[in-house]
């Protein structure tokens, strides 16, 4: 039986349908999780994708962070089930506290549409479980507000405990230590700014995020399998 | 009860980057304003809140921006409260 994936979707969303689509050519099954029900429908992994959840009114991710949904994506993630945010799903999973820290306009005030080198920083987390630690994706971005910020405290536990999970090669956007994507204490949570549904593919330029999509399905086999 | 008019400023805690009061503040030169400094942007929220006096309707209002209105996280916010003049 393959892993079952929810893709969460907001009013605003945009970018469901490209995760539903690489979970699916990897041989996941995918499925939408609409924001207003409150369940997530014993699923085995969350993708919480990008885009501009409830029009990003306020602050990225503020409103969606109210949804029914998260309640349930809250619930699963604390017992352990594994949840990536994606861009704009990095940015609500901040707002909704299952990640610390916040991440606010690109330090030189553009959008940034450009495909950006990796390093994998930690191989166990539910998103780079079949990575080696020093890996280098090409994996694109696509955000006004990607600058990942944080108080001293949060970034030395960060640190200490091994949470960054990727770091950009050239800081494009100001971000905290080069930061690109953290994950929770537990691991299993895993935040990040680049898309990796748009590098499953040589066709799409870069096939580099398989290995990110690769090891999330796996966590997700592992959960499914309990 | 009484109608209270809010006034949430929302602006960015101290240390964290303003990336648009820098862009502002660097452009200004350009217009001839040399001799400005230290320019920030934040965000003013107002709201008409029933309540039972203004203190219960700054507490309430104070709730909402640590719930919602403000990310403490990057955020400060100061609330301002005052009566509304009853409809004539």
């Amino acid at each position: 039986m393959s892993a079952r994936v929810g893709v969460v979707q907001f009013p605003g969303t945009n970018c469901e349908l490209d995760v539903m689509w690489a979970i699916e050519q990897l041989g996941g099954e995918a499925e939408l999780c609409w924001h207003a029900d409150a369940t997530v429908n014993g699923v085995d992994a969350v993708v919480v994708p990008g885009g501009f959840a409830h029009g990003d009114y306020l602050r990225t991710g503020a409103l969606a962070r109210f949804s029914p949904v998260m309640t349930a994506v809250r619930e699963f993630a604390a017992a352990g089930g594994p949840v990536v945010g994606i861009c704009n799903g990095f940015q609500v999973l901040t707002e909704a506290q299952l990640l610390p820290g916040a991440l606010q306009k690109n330090a030189g005030l553009k959008f940034l549409c450009e495909t950006v080198d990796l390093r994998v920083e930690t191989a166990s987390t539910v998103l780079t479980n079949a990575c080696e630690v020093g890996d280098v994706l090409r994996v694109p971005i696509n955000h006004f507000e990607g600058n990942y910020v944080c108080d001293a405290d949060t970034l030395d536990a960060l640190r200490a405990e091994d949470r960054i999970v990727v770091r950009y090669v050239e800081n494009p956007n100001g971000s905290l230590d080069d930061i690109a994507g953290i994950c929770n204490e537990d691991r299993n949570v895993v935040g990040l700014m680049p898309h990796p549904e748009r590098a499953s593919d040589v066709m799409l330029g870069s096939s580099d995020g398989v290995v990110l999509l690769r090891s999330l399905l796996a966590a997700a086999g592992a959960r499914a399998a309990v | 009860m009484t109608s209270f008019s809010a006034r949430v400023e929302v602006s960015h805690r101290p240390g964290i980057a303003d990336p648009a009061g820098a862009t502002v503040e660097r452009a200004l030169p350009a217009l001839g304003y040399t001799n400005v400094t230290q320019v920030h942007i934040g965000k003013v929220i107002t709201l008409v809140v029933e309540a039972a006096d203004a203190e219960a309707a700054r507490a309430q209002v104070e709730e909402m921006c640590e719930r919602l209105l403000a990310n403490p996280v990057i955020e400060s916010y100061e609330v301002s409260v005052s009566a509304l003049e009853p409809a004539p």
